[in-house]
C-alpha cells in the first residue's frame, strides 16, 4: 500500500533533442550539462523538491543510460524514499500490447498505473527543455482556487516573438478560450512553458479517449489539450514571472550559459532557499595558477586553469594549458584546452580535447555578416589535433588532425 | 575491490589542545581543510578506498560540527545495510567520559565484540594523506606483527608527546621515546595510525585499564615492548602533519603545489566529503587570481594570490589577498589588504581593513568573528 500523494509530477524526458545534434547524439537532452555543473534535469527535479512535491516518475526512452545513471537513487535531490522519490520509468511491454512511447500523452497513459498507486488529486506534467526556478506549489494552489481542471503555466514573451511559441488565448481572469501554435498573427503574447497540472480523474478520462483515437498523434499540445478545450473543460493559464530559458538549441543553449554571466538576468543559482541540487562529482577545489587571467567567468571543482578565461562556463575538472584562451564559450566537464589553443563562441563537450594552437569557433564581428558565423560545437570525446581549425558554426563529432576531418 | 577483513576506527578528538583555536567550538576531525574538506576526510576515505566498510569514529566533545558533516555516511558510501559507519561518543557503552586512547576503547569494548573482523585500523584525524591502507594493512598481517605503527622520517611535530621510533633493519621497532622532540633534526614520528588484530587490540586494553593505565601509547606500545612484536611502516605517500595553527598554514601553502595535489587526489583514490551544492565559483570582471585554489561557491571579484579560498566566500573588489585560507562562508570587504591570515569560517572582514601576519606566525581570525 502506497501513501496517498496529494500531487505525482511526470517528467518527460524521453525526447531526443534533436536541434542539440551532436550534442544529444549519445544522451537525452535533459542529461546535457548546464550551468558549469548542472544537467538540465536538476532544474525541475529541484524544483520538485523545493516545491515539496516528492514523488516524481520520469519518462525516459532515447539514450537513457546517462540520465539513469545520473537519477540514480535519487539521493542527490532528496528524492530517495521509501515508496515516493523518484522513479525512472522506461517503455515496457505490456500483455496487452506497450512498447514505445507514441508520444508525449501515450507516455503517461502507459504509466497510469504508476500514478494510480499514490491515489492524487493532481498529476503535474513538466518536460527536461527549460532553466528556471518555480515553485509548482503555487501554480497547484491557484489551480484548486480557480477550480480548474487544467492549469497551463504561461509566460509573457515579446509581441514580436510570439509567433516562435505555442501562444495562448485567454479571458481576462485566465480562463483559455484558444490555442494558436506559433501564430502568424499572434492575439496574446502568453506563451506555454509545457508545464501542465491536470486534475488526475479528468486526465484519466481524456488519456484513456486519446488512446482509443487511432488518427490522434497522442500528444498533449497537439491532441489532449484541445480536445479539453473543445469539451469545454476549464483550462486556466497560470502566469509565471522570472527567469525561464528554452535550452533546445544550441544557440539557446549557449546563451542560457552565457546569462549566468550577466549580473541583471534574475537567475540566482546560490538561493539558500531554492538550491539547485545536482550530482557532485567531488573533486577538489579548481587551481588557478601563475599567469592565467580569468574574467567574468564560472568555473567549477577540478580544474586547472593555466591559461586567459573570458566570458565563458568551465565544468568540472577543465584543463585550460597556459596560453591557451578560452572566450565566450562553454567547455563541458573533463575537456582539455592545449597549450596556445584559442576556443571561441564555442561549446566544447564533456572530454573533448583540443589540441596544440588549433583554433576553434571565432568571434562574429571577424566574419563577414552572410550568416556564415555561429556557435561553433565539439562534440563529447572528439580529439582536435593541434594547429588544426575548426570554422564558426561547425559541429565536430569525429577527430579532426590538421583542418581535415579523418 | 574486494571486503577487507579489518575495521576502521578513527580518534576525532586527538591532540586537540594543539589547536585550540579552531577546536574550541569543534572536533580536531572537522577543522576545515582544502578548500572544501575537514581533516577526517582524509583517514575516512583512506579506509574506504581500502574496501573497509565498517568505521567506528570515536568522539569526545564538541562533535555536533562532525556528526553534522558524516550525517549517515552517504558521502564516502558507508550508508550501508550491512555495517556502514558508527559514531561513538562518550558514554555510548559506559559510564565515563574518554581519558586517553585506552579510556575510549573500554567504552568501545561492546563494539569491539560485537564486529566480526579479524583486524583493526585505527588512525587519528591531524594527518592530511591519501595513504594506501590495504598496502599498510598487507604489511601488517605479512610482518605477524602484534601491532604495526604507521610512521614517517622527518622532523617532529611540536607534540608534547610525539613519538619517536628507533627501527631494526627489518622495521621491528627497538625503542620507544614520547615527548616533544621538535628540536632534533630527524627521526622516525608516529603518525597515529596503527593496525592490530581486533582480539589483540580487546585483549591489551582491557589488560591495561585494569591497571589503571590508560594511555595506549605510553602503557602499551612502550611498556609492552619487550613481549609485543611491533613493527614500523614507514608511510610512504606524501603526509602534512596538522599540529598547530602554523603546521595547518604551511599544509596548505603545500597544497598549492601541483605535486602535492596530485599526490592528494590521486584518481582512484577519490577523497570524499559533504556535498553542499553551491554554483560555480564565479569570478568578476576585475578578478585577478594566481596560483590559488578556489571552491564552488566563491565570488572574487578582487585579487587572490597563493590562497585557499573555500566554498561560499566573498572576496570584494580592490581587494589584495595573498597567501591566506579563506574558510566557507567568509567574507572579505572592498579596498582591504590580507597577508598571511587564516580565516575561520563566516568571518565578516569589512572594507579598507588591513591585517597581516608572518608566514612563521600566521593570524587567526576566529569564526563569526567580524573585523
Amino acid at each position: 500500500m502506497f501513501r496517498k500523494q496529494e500531487c505525482v509530477a511526470m517528467l518527460l524526458a524521453g525526447g531526443q533533442g534533436s536541434r542539440l545534434y551532436v550534442l544529444t547524439r549519445d544522451i537525452a537532452k535533459p542529461a546535457v550539462p548546464y550551468g558549469g555543473k548542472y544537467r538540465i534535469i536538476d532544474f525541475p527535479l529541484s524544483n520538485c523538491i523545493n516545491s515539496g512535491i516528492e514523488t516524481v516518475g520520469v519518462l525516459t526512452q532515447y539514450q537513457p543510460l546517462v540520465l539513469n545513471d545520473y537519477i540514480g537513487s535519487g539521493q542527490p535531490w532528496d528524492l530517495d524514499r521509501i515508496d515516493a522519490g523518484v522513479h525512472v520509468l522506461p517503455p515496457y511491454q505490456g500483455s496487452e500490447g506497450g512498447g514505445w512511447y507514441k508520444g508525449t500523452a501515450n507516455a503517461i497513459y502507459q504509466n497510469m498505473t504508476f500514478i494510480e498507486r499514490y491515489d492524487p488529486e493532481y498529476v503535474l506534467v513538466l518536460s527536461g527543455d527549460h532553466i528556471y526556478k518555480m515553485d509548482y506549489s503555487d501554480m497547484i494552489a491557484f489551480h484548486r482556487q480557480n477550480g480548474a481542471d487544467c492549469t497551463i503555466a504561461v509566460i509573457e514573451v515579446e509581441m514580436s516573438e510570439a509567433s516562435r511559441f505555442g501562444i495562448l488565448n485567454t479571458e481576462p481572469d485566465g480562463t483559455i478560450y484558444e490555442f494558436d501554435e506559433k501564430p502568424k498573427e499572434p492575439k496574446s503574447n502568453l506563451a506555454s512553458m509545457g508545464i501542465y497540472v491536470f486534475n488526475w480523474k479528468k486526465l484519466r478520462q481524456y488519456l484513456t479517449s486519446d488512446e482509443q483515437d487511432p488518427k490522434s498523434q497522442n500528444d498533449f499540445g497537439k491532441n489532449v489539450l484541445p480536445a479539453m478545450l473543445n469539451a469545454g473543460e476549464k483550462m486556466m493559464a497560470y502566469r509565471f514571472e522570472g527567469y525561464w530559458k528554452d535550452v533546445g538549441t544550441i544557440d539557446s543553449l549557449w546563451e542560457a550559459n552565457m546569462d549566468l554571466l550577466d549580473p541583471r538576468v534574475p537567475m540566482d543559482l546560490d538561493d539558500p532557499n531554492w538550491r539547485i541540487y545536482s550530482r557532485n562529482p567531488g573533486l577538489p577545489p579548481h587551481f588557478t595558477g601563475e599567469g592565467a587571467t580569468i574574467q567574468n567567468s564560472l568555473i567549477s571543482e577540478g580544474g586547472n586553469i593555466f591559461g586567459h578565461v573570458d566570458f565563458s562556463v568551465l565544468f568540472p575538472g577543465v584543463t585550460v594549458e597556459s596560453g591557451a584562451e578560452v572566450r565566450d564559450s562553454i567547455i563541458m566537464p573533463g575537456a582539455v584546452v592545449r597549450r596556445g589553443a584559442k576556443v571561441q563562441y564555442a561549446i566544447v563537450a564533456e572530454n573533448a580535447v583540443i589540441g596544440e594552437d588549433a583554433v576553434v569557433g571565432a568571434r562574429p564581428e571577424d566574419c563577414s555578416g552572410d550568416g556564415s558565423w555561429g556557435v561553433t560545437v565539439v562534440a563529447a570525446g572528439v580529439r582536435i589535433g593541434a594547429h588544426s581549425k575548426v570554422p564558426p558554426k561547425a559541429m565536430i563529432d569525429t577527430d579532426m588532425e590538421g583542418g581535415a576531418v579523418l | 575491490m574486494r571486503k577487507q577483513n579489518a575495521l576502521g576506527l578513527l580518534f576525532s578528538n586527538m591532540y586537540d589542545d594543539s589547536l585550540r583555536e579552531m577546536t574550541a567550538l569543534r572536533a580536531f576531525g572537522s577543522i576545515p581543510f582544502g578548500g572544501r574538506y575537514r581533516l577526517i576526510d582524509f583517514p575516512l576515505s583512506n579506509m574506504v578506498n581500502a574496501g573497509i566498510s565498517k568505521v567506528g569514529i570515536i568522539t569526545k566533545n564538541n562533535y555536533q560540527s562532525l556528526m553534522d558533516h558524516i550525517g549517515s555516511g552517504k558521502a564516502w558510501d558507508l550508508s550501508r545495510k550491512n555495517e556502514g559507519l558508527y559514531f561513538l561518543p562518550p558514554y555510548s557503552g559506559g559510564d565515563q567520559m574518554y581519558a586517553g586512547r585506552i579510556s575510549s576503547l573500554m567504552s568501545i569494548v561492546p563494539f569491539l565484540r560485537n564486529s566480526r573482523e579479524e583486524y583493526v585500523i585505527m588512525s587519528d584525524c591531524h594527518v592530511v594523506g591519501n595513504i594506501d591502507y590495504e598496502r599498510l594493512l598487507q604489511a601488517h598481517i605479512e610482518s605477524g606483527a602484534d601491532i604495526t605503527v604507521g610512521y614517517r622520517r622527518g622532523a617532529v611535530p611540536r607534540l608534547p608527546d610525539a613519538l619517536c621510533l628507533q627501527l631494526a633493519k627489518d622495521g621491528m621497532v627497538k625503542d620507544i621515546r614520547l615527548g616533544d622532540f621538535s628540536g632534533e633534526e630527524e627521526c622516525c614520528f608516529g603518525l597515529g595510525l596503527y593496525v592490530v588484530r581486533r582480539e589483540r587490540l580487546l585483549q591489551l586494553t582491557v589488560e591495561a585499564a585494569s591497571h589503571s593505565r590508560m594511555e595506549f601509547e605510553r602503557d602499551v606500545l612502550q611498556r609492552r615492548l619487550g613481549s609485543l612484536r611491533i613493527m614500523g611502516y614507514g608511510v610512504p605517500e606524501y603526509t602534512a602533519v596538522i599540529y598547530s595553527l602554523d603546521s595547518y598554514f604551511r599544509a596548505h601553502m603545500e597544497f598549492l603545489q601541483s605535486d602535492v595535489r596530485n599526490a592528494l587526489f590521486p584518481v582512484h583514490r577519490p577523497v570524499y566529503t559533504k556535498v553542499r551544492d553551491c554554483s560555480p565559483a564565479l569570478y568578476g570582471l576585475r578578478a585577478e587570481v594566481g596560483n590559488s585554489l578556489v571552491a564552488d561557491g566563491v565570488t572574487i571579484e578582487g585579487t587572490v594570490r597563493n590562497s585557499i579560498v573555500f566554498r561560499d566566500a566573498h572576496i570584494g573588489r580592490n581587494t589584495h589577498i595573498e597567501n591566506c585560507v579563506i574558510m566557507q562562508g567568509s567574507l572579505v570587504g572592498e579596498k582591504s589588504e590580507l597577508n598571511c591570515v587564516v580565516l575561520d569560517k563566516d568571518v565578516a572582514i569589512r572594507a579598507g581593513r588591513t591585517l597581516r601576519g608572518y608566514e612563521s606566525y600566521p593570524m587567526f581570525i576566529a569564526k563569526g568573528s567580524v573585523v
